[in-house]
């Protein structure tokens, strides 16, 4: 993809199929140019991609249906209630008209604006205006739903209410949702699959629900007393373990490994526990990771 | 007052057919128009002339009410090619008028709001929705310029008889094909203006200010540079002609009809390639 001369997402290759993705990066990174890609918004110099197993080049109009978005900035029309507002993206989607009035109370009562959908969107507060527009995103019913940002601006109580319409989302299981923030914890609080995007190029792809899974296998111990010998008889157990020094060991705990296993070892040894935690990996550190890798340096 | 369960549902009832979506954006926006009251008077005000027209059509023809008012050997205008120019003129004005209030409000309250990406990750393209608002100015100008102007042509054809309907066909043509042309370039010109400024107050200042300026401009290079061909750049003046040409109507112009056709199509091509450039569903800053 470029803008002019200037390259903006280059050799990207990559095969999605989570419920919930997460598109991180910093600003720059092309989050955003990559959603309008796959929109159709901006032409690709070379290559191609599939939404639902349709060229976005030369099937745009069977991807359109299937997707919603939600755009970053704002948009909206101004003098408009909600209701007709919502109305008219459904009717505009291929919803008969009496459908996507129906539909349109409907979601717009889900994303909680029910109360106010008669309102001018001229009227409504910056949270209540991103209501609106994954309302508008949402009234077709479509089986992708794309957030750019819906985070944005919005003050502590409103960004969990947004938070916990996408985990809801989720959980229902009725679309895929493709969630673009540079705010690690709202993608930690809904995603399973993160790709992280730097100056246009993958920089790292993290499945975090198989993360989350693994890090329950990584067990750092911290003991007081005589360890000789300990890593070798936890090793005996099936762990795979190492000592770091100062009465440290980290762990592998091998498939249906139970903890009190280790306490027993110690407890024969007469060994002091004073530690015992899994491993947590937070996105934060997968991110400032992925961001090393990629240049060396933040 | 209905109840909603808090739920959401996927949708895989049936869909409209593509072609039609683009009269949606009609169809709101005309909804909105007529919430304004001064649109609907305005809008009754531009039939009062053709009201008129029809009353003299039928006051020509009624012998016995002439005689009633002792007006029976009264000459009236014949109702023929200079008849429907000079229609053409005044509705064609009022038509301009219109435009100039609705025009604006079209297009620059969704550039204002960002509101492309909405429509365009639809199943909905640039095209349809130039067209869909397009379609709103054609229909409201319809209903003051080639509609009654027809309904005057039947009126006048039904009083006369079969044999001037006949030979008079071609009145009917001009008509309306004179005045969709005009519909056509006044809502190009006003889309155009309404895309490329956010603010409506200034868009439609802009619209009347190309047909004004352009006028005034015109006759300025004619006397300062005594030559015709200022009357280039002035759109009343090339419309005229066109009419002239189309109601077989002697106006002794400045331009000939090639050049007015040029300068028309020239405009409309400017028109779309403005409209081109910035109806696009993100704004490229570069």
């Amino acid at each position: 993809m470029r803008f002019g001369r200037r390259e903006i997402l280059k050799e990207l290759s990559i095969a999605l199929g989570g419920r919930t993705v997460g598109l991180l990066g910093p600003n720059g990174a092309g989050k955003s140019t990559l959603i309008q890609t796959l929109l159709g918004f901006c032409p690709v110099a070379s290559g191609t991609a599939r939404i639902f197993g349709h060229d976005i080049r030369r099937e745009l109009n069977k991807i359109r249906p299937l997707v919603g978005y939600m755009p970053e900035n704002d948009s909206f029309i101004a003098n408009m209630s909600a209701v007709s507002f919502v109305r008219m993206m459904g009717e505009l989607s291929g919803l008969p008209a009496g459908v996507a009035l129906e539909r349109a109370h409907e979601v717009l009562f889900y994303v909680g604006l029910g109360e106010a959908r008669y309102r001018q969107l001229g009227t409504y507060s910056l949270g209540m205006k991103q209501l609106a527009k994954l309302a508008q995103a949402l009234v077709h019913g479509p089986r992708l739903l794309i957030l750019d940002e819906p985070t944005n601006g919005l003050d502590p109580a409103a960004r969990q209410r947004m938070v916990r319409l996408i985990r809801e989302m989720k959980d229902a299981g009725e679309m895929h949702i493709l969630l673009c923030s540079h705010l690690l914890r709202d993608v930690e609080d809904t995603c399973e699959e993160v790709l992280i995007l730097k100056q246009g190029r993958i920089v790292h792809y993290s499945n975090l629900e198989e993360e989350r899974r693994a890090n329950k296998h990584f067990v750092e111990i911290e003991t007081a007393g005589d360890d000789a010998g300990l890593a070798e008889e936890l090793a005996g157990l099936g762990c795979s373990c190492k000592a770091t020094g100062a009465g440290r060991f980290r762990m592998v705990l091998p498939d249906g490994f139970e903890l009190r296993e280790i306490y027993r070892v110690a407890a024969r040894r007469d060994l002091q526990l004073r530690r015992l935690s899994h491993r947590r990996d937070t996105l934060e550190d997968i991110f400032l990771k992925a961001m090393e890798e990629a240049h060396g340096s933040l | 007052m209905a109840v909603y369960k808090r739920t959401y549902k996927t949708y895989s009832g049936p869909r409209t057919v593509p072609w039609s979506r683009f009269l949606i954006l009609t169809r709101y926006s005309y909804s909105r128009l007529f919430q304004s009251k001064f649109i609907v008077l305005f809008l009754s005000a531009c039939l009062f002339y053709p009201v008129g027209c029809l009353g003299f059509i039928y006051f020509s023809h009624n012998q016995e009410l002439l005689a009633l008012l002792s007006l029976g050997s009264a000459k009236f205008p014949a109702v023929d090619g200079r008849f429907f120019y000079t229609f053409c003129k005044i509705q064609g004005t009022l038509a301009y008028l219109l435009v100039a209030l609705v025009g604006p409000g079209l297009i620059s309250p969704d550039l204002a709001n960002g509101a492309f990406p909405l429509y365009f990750s639809r199943p909905f393209s640039r095209t349809e929705y130039v067209a869909g608002k397009m379609a709103l100015l054609v229909f409201l100008l319809s209903l003051i310029t080639w509609v009654p102007g027809l309904v005057l042509y039947s009126v006048q054809g039904g009083l006369e008889g079969w044999d001037w309907t006949r030979d008079n066909l071609w009145l009917g043509g001009a008509i309306f094909f004179g005045l969709l042309l005009w519909i056509v370039i006044l809502s190009l010109i006003a889309l155009a203006c309404s895309a490329w400024v956010k603010w409506k107050i200034a868009a439609g200042a802009l619209v009347l200010a190309i047909f004004f300026a352009g006028a005034g401009f015109g006759a300025a290079v004619n006397n300062v540079l005594r030559t015709q061909y200022g009357g280039l750049i002035s759109l009343n003046k090339i419309i005229y002609t066109i009419w002239g040409g189309l109601f077989r109507y002697d106006l002794g112009a400045e331009l000939s009809l090639g050049q007015a056709w040029f300068v028309l199509a020239l405009t409309c091509a400017i028109c779309v390639w403005l409209l081109a450039k910035r109806i696009r569903p993100i704004e490229v800053i570069k």
